[in-house]
């Protein structure tokens, strides 16, 4: 048995793979999309096919305030890991706070229009098609959101903890992965409920 | 690179005797199971779990088949049938197929790529548990529900639930709830596993690993894996939609409320179409490795075989309704579904000739594998035949939901798929164990399998084709079916008393098998250059490799690979 040969390209060339994180977090959102597209793929199936009332016409506001603020959590979490990266905590901090409350908002607000929705106009999601498919979709959403919130939260109580440094910046790049994919989502629900489905 | 010569001409260690390790309690070695994050480990677990419900879903099967031997049959009533044939169909694909092919993707993935484990190791042991915890979950209902309380209800909705049978009305109780859960949690831990092994290949491939070097197994696993998102996602979205429709009432498939039972028809074909090539592809995989080994030549055609699986990947995508010409889509879209179905057979058929190409003119040794091997090929063409057949929308009409179709697809599961795990348990049995599996036995199994196979699956066409209804419980004699049943029953106990000889090969094997060493086969990818079975790191060093086949250049230094690619 002799040695292997070596080949000249082989010997010093540099083996650089892709980050697992960001591999794993885009399959995530991969298979996440698909379970969006099907939900969404429902209520255009459904759109004005209800039996009977209440319509999204008559019942629903454009959420004009919380989608700012949603889509604006997007550019502050992003400022939150640039400062990270640069080693300038109390910016990182700062910045990670506001996204928190933002998205905060964006929770309570859909939680107000569901309160309005269910006790005044009286749409749940056994009203009709409508109901069922706006709850469900909406919901899906605001499920994302809280759980995307949770983890920012974590973040940021590691982050006042002094637990965070310069070298988790990587793994915040991974969150705010899915921090973004959750708002551009929302851009699509945004589109198809309130604009479309009105 | 010094590093890389000590771990890659360890090929021919000394002693290969399988280390005698000293006894262990049994809670000790339970508890290294159960808690074990090894890659190695939890592929042995997926593929142990699904060899139990493989048995489970067999007897399943041979039930149906004693039901339906005789006309006016009475072994079952009509209600247990019902049950029978939707675990049996749930079972298979979901306990039997999408796991095994896993917990070998799990256990060849990192050894063929040359890494150390797995790119997530807890979520890989968090998805093989949520997948045993769903398949538990459907045998429960047998206990559960109105269960013990009122013994045995298990579902009876069939393997594809189609709605309104789903609904709280025609399926009181909670079987269809067993279901729909034991399917959400399987399907969760398929989504993570697939994350895990698409992780795996792109971020830990070995120095030198590039791409285009990578065993032809790693690329199908990497296709079939992306795949699983996009297919298997929709079928939880869809089991969501189930679940609250019967839960909190919601009217997704609610006819009655202006839902569509159609919507659930797509959905769930949207997912069961590509399922069929994510079960199919891992065969293609192990038939990639297989048969250059068992040819002495390397696979023809390394580039096409690649294009050829990407391909099916995304063509497979927009079949699926030709599950539904018969429903009234319009003849628009029947049009374009008889056209992306036709096309799929191209990517296939380029398959197929690689293969024949990379025998012709080998020097072929018909070990077990390759046997099981050339079985596949056969009866996949066969297969694929009568899938040309059936794609086209006016005979689909004649024939769809009759036995004709029950023959077409178990041609591809068991004909072409569960032909290919058999061959792939007899190649890599040597590696994972230490020892070979007897080759005597092994003869006995593979010339069983094929007679009983083509016993079963070529005389149920013929009913079919006369008119026989698939997922009746018994039938009028005077229609010409009694022989043809007679006979596929015939032909499934057959197929069941191979499998136990297989089982039989497989514990036999494990205490008596021949010593095999690191390398039986004279193969040519990585996992063969470490020892039988794998230390749990797999590699002493990182490996290095310089191209397609890096035991070859070992083996034969003075004509390495690389003058060829």
């Amino acid at each position: 048995m002799s040695t292997i040969p070596i080949t000249p390209d082989a010997a010093d060339e540099p083996w650089v793979l892709p980050d697992r994180g960001t591999v794993g977090m885009a399959c995530l959102i991969m298979a996440e999309s698909a379970i969006f597209v099907i939900f969404v793929v429902a209520y255009i199936f459904y759109m004005g096919q209800s039996l009977s009332g209440p319509t999204p016409r008559q019942v629903l506001e454009l959420p004009i305030f919380t989608t700012i603020c949603l889509l604006s959590s997007s550019f502050t979490l992003h400022w939150a890991v640039a400062a990270l990266r640069k080693s300038k905590m109390g910016a990182f901090t700062a910045w990670l706070a506001t996204t928190v409350a933002l998205g905060a908002i964006f929770i309570i607000g859909t939680g107000m229009e569901w309160y309005h929705l269910i006790y005044v106009d009286g749409l749940t999601i056994r009203t009709n098609l409508f109901g069922t498919t706006f709850y469900s979709l909406v919901g899906l959403h605001a499920t994302h959101v809280i759980v995307g919130l949770l983890m920012l939260l974590a973040a940021l109580i590691f982050a006042l903890t002094g637990h965070v440094t310069e070298k988790h910046a990587h793994r915040m790049d991974v969150l705010s992965l899915y921090w973004h994919f959750v708002d551009a989502v929302w851009v699509v629900v945004f589109t198809v409920v309130y604009v479309l489905g009105r | 690179m010094a590093d890389s010569v000590t771990s890659l001409t360890s090929v021919e260690a000394i002693d290969v005797t399988p280390v005698q390790k000293p006894r262990q309690l049994f809670l000790e070695v339970l508890y290294d199971w159960i808690t074990t994050v090894d890659h190695k480990k939890i592929g042995l677990m997926y593929i142990a779990y699904s060899l139990v419900f493989l048995i489970v879903g067999g007897i399943e099967a041979i039930i149906m088949r004693i039901q339906l031997a005789v006309p006016h049959g009475t072994f079952v009533s009509p209600q247990v049938f019902n049950r029978m044939f939707t675990l049996h169909g749930t079972t298979m694909v979901f306990f039997v197929g999408m796991p095994i092919l896993f917990g070998f993707g799990n256990y060849l993935v990192p050894l063929m790529i040359g890494a150390r484990d797995m790119a997530f190791p807890r979520l890989n042991a968090f998805s093989f548990w949520i997948s045993a915890l769903g398949g538990i979950l459907l045998y429960y209902s047998f206990i559960g529900g109105v269960g013990l309380y009122g013994a045995g209800s298990a579902p009876d909705v069939g393997w594809f639930a189609y709605a309104p049978l789903t609904a709280k009305v025609f399926s009181p109780g909670h079987s269809t709830d067993y279901w729909t859960l034991s399917i959400l949690l399987s399907g969760i831990g398929s989504i993570g596993t697939a994350l895990n092994i698409v992780t795996t290949i792109i971020c830990m491939r070995c120095p030198g690993m590039k791409l285009n070097r990578m065993p032809l197994l790693s690329w199908l696993y990497l296709v079939t894996s992306s795949m699983v998102f996009i297919a298997i996602s929709p079928l939880t979205a869809a089991q969501i939609m189930l679940l609250l429709d019967r839960y909190i009432g919601s009217h997704f498939f609610d006819t009655q409320a202006g839902g569509s039972a159609v919507l659930w028809m797509h959905f769930f074909w949207i997912f069961g179409h590509p399922e069929v090539y994510i079960l199919v592809l891992p065969a293609f995989a192990f038939a990639n490795e297989i048969i250059p080994v068992f040819s002495r030549k390397a696979v023809f055609g390394y580039p096409a075989m690649v294009a050829a699986s990407v391909g099916i990947g995304f063509i497979s995508m927009s079949v699926w309704a030709h599950h539904m010409f018969a429903v009234g889509m319009g003849a628009g879209a029947n049009v374009f579904f008889v056209f992306s179905t036709m096309i799929i057979s191209v990517p296939t058929g380029i398959k197929i000739f690689n293969w024949l190409a990379t025998i012709w003119g080998g020097k072929i040794r018909f070990a077990s594998p390759m046997l099981f091997s050339v079985g596949f090929l056969f009866q996949f063409l066969i297969a694929g035949l009568t899938g040309i057949m059936l794609s086209v929308a006016p005979f689909d009409w004649q024939l769809t939901g009759s036995y004709f179709v029950v023959a077409h697809f178990h041609y591809v599961l068991v004909g072409a798929i569960l032909f290919m795990i058999f061959a792939a348990f007899y190649y890599w049995y040597p590696k994972v164990t230490g020892r070979m599996m007897s080759e005597r036995l092994g003869k006995w199994h593979f010339w069983l399998m094929v007679i009983g196979f083509h016993m079963t699956f070529d005389f149920m066409h013929i009913p079919g084709l006369l008119g026989m209804p698939r997922r009746i419980y018994t039938y009028e004699p005077g229609r010409g079916w009694e022989i043809w049943n007679l006979i596929v029953s015939i032909g499934a106990i057959v197929q069941a008393v191979a499998t136990l000889i297989f089982v039989y090969n497989l514990i036999h094997s494990y205490y008596k098998g021949e010593v095999a060493g690191n390398d039986p086969w004279d193969a040519w990818t990585l996992e063969w250059s470490t020892a039988s079975p794998p230390p749990v790191y797999n590699f002493a060093t990182t490996p290095v490799v310089h191209s397609r086949r890096p035991l070859w250049d070992i083996k034969h230094p003075e004509d390495p690979d690389w003058n060829y690619e």
